[in-house]
């Protein structure tokens, strides 16, 4: 077993309503950033773990990420590539 | 007819649906502390509002997890009552005993106000002592509750008459300005309006009174 550095990010499912997305992206226009289109505010877990390898590492992220660290309903998820520690 | 009012770090409403419950309803109630692994012969399930785990991760995520789950998630699948207030509506979400989920308010700030749902379905076990299309003024107050679900969901859940309650002027953002919602076998009810707050007109309102006693009627019948 090695130990291994995964991160998650975590952002609101594209086409779902994102307010804080929204409120950001025009508080940069009010600061003259007028090339935003938009924003999307979510979420970055890192999480520190034990695992065969990194590619095993990454399948156990996946699975944290249905059961608990993401919403299937609301958010959507990537998973960078795990990095041994 | 017998009570659990399920309490996690952080339920803060857990009194209010007590008081409901013994006071105004006149029947037994007991906490149940969220580690807890059975509902002491409990014939309804409460999840009260609050702030369970400070909403970390998302409102409801971690409560979810709670050792008590598994037993109000077999209840529920027994077909026995459990409803959900508030933050209890966004734990029952997580645990998927309810579908869609409660996201933060469009406007981005917390409500808390006395707004006023339509009673959408008044065959339900929660609300069978009110009328159909009838208005009530109930307290809301939270920051995430605006309901979402996949478009198919919520055709779905409308066709299959399971939204019980709907905002007269949506407060938060939730699609169709559902306010409450119930699933297929209508044993489970999630709302996030607070009828435990609307029981004595000291409070402002006594419409949440006939949503306890339709469950008296409901569950005997």
């Amino acid at each position: 077993m090695a130990r291994f550095r995964v991160a998650v990010h975590i952002t609101p499912r594209k086409g779902l309503l994102d307010p804080q997305g929204q409120a950001v992206a025009g508080a940069l226009h009010s600061l003259g950033f007028s090339g935003v289109s938009a924003a999307h505010v979510g979420r970055y877990i890192v999480l520190e773990t034990e695992a065969e390898s990194a590619s095993a590492a990454g399948a156990e992220v996946k699975a944290m990420c249905g059961k608990l660290l993401a919403n299937p309903v609301t958010e959507d998820f990537e998973i960078e590539p795990a990095t041994p520690l | 007819m017998k009570f659990a009012i399920v309490t996690f770090p952080g339920s803060n409403c857990d009194y209010d649906a007590y008081r409901a419950i013994v006071d105004h309803l006149g029947c037994e109630a007991e906490y149940v502390w969220h580690k807890e692994t059975g509902l002491r012969g409990a014939d309804v399930v409460i999840l009260p509002g609050g702030f369970s785990y400070g909403d970390y991760l998302r409102s409801g995520a971690i409560a979810r997890f709670s050792p008590v789950m598994r037993e109000v998630i077999a209840h529920a699948k027994r077909g026995a009552p459990v409803l959900g207030i508030c933050n209890g509506f966004q734990i029952a979400c997580e645990a998927g005993l309810l579908p869609g989920a409660l996201m933060r308010n469009r406007s981005l700030q917390f409500v808390s106000a006395a707004v006023r749902i339509r009673v959408e379905k008044a065959s339900t076990m929660f609300t069978n002592l009110y009328r159909e299309g009838e208005e009530l003024l109930v307290p809301v107050a939270h920051g995430d509750g605006r309901y979402v679900a996949a478009t198919e969901t919520l055709d779905r859940i409308e066709g299959e008459g399971q939204v019980v309650f709907r905002y007269v002027e949506n407060p938060n953002g939730s699609e169709r300005d559902i306010a409450g919602i119930m699933n297929e076998a209508g044993n489970v009810v999630g709302l996030m309006p607070h009828p435990e707050r609307a029981m004595e007109l000291e409070l402002g309102s006594t419409d949440g009174l006939r949503f306890f006693e339709s469950l008296l009627a409901g569950v005997a019948a």
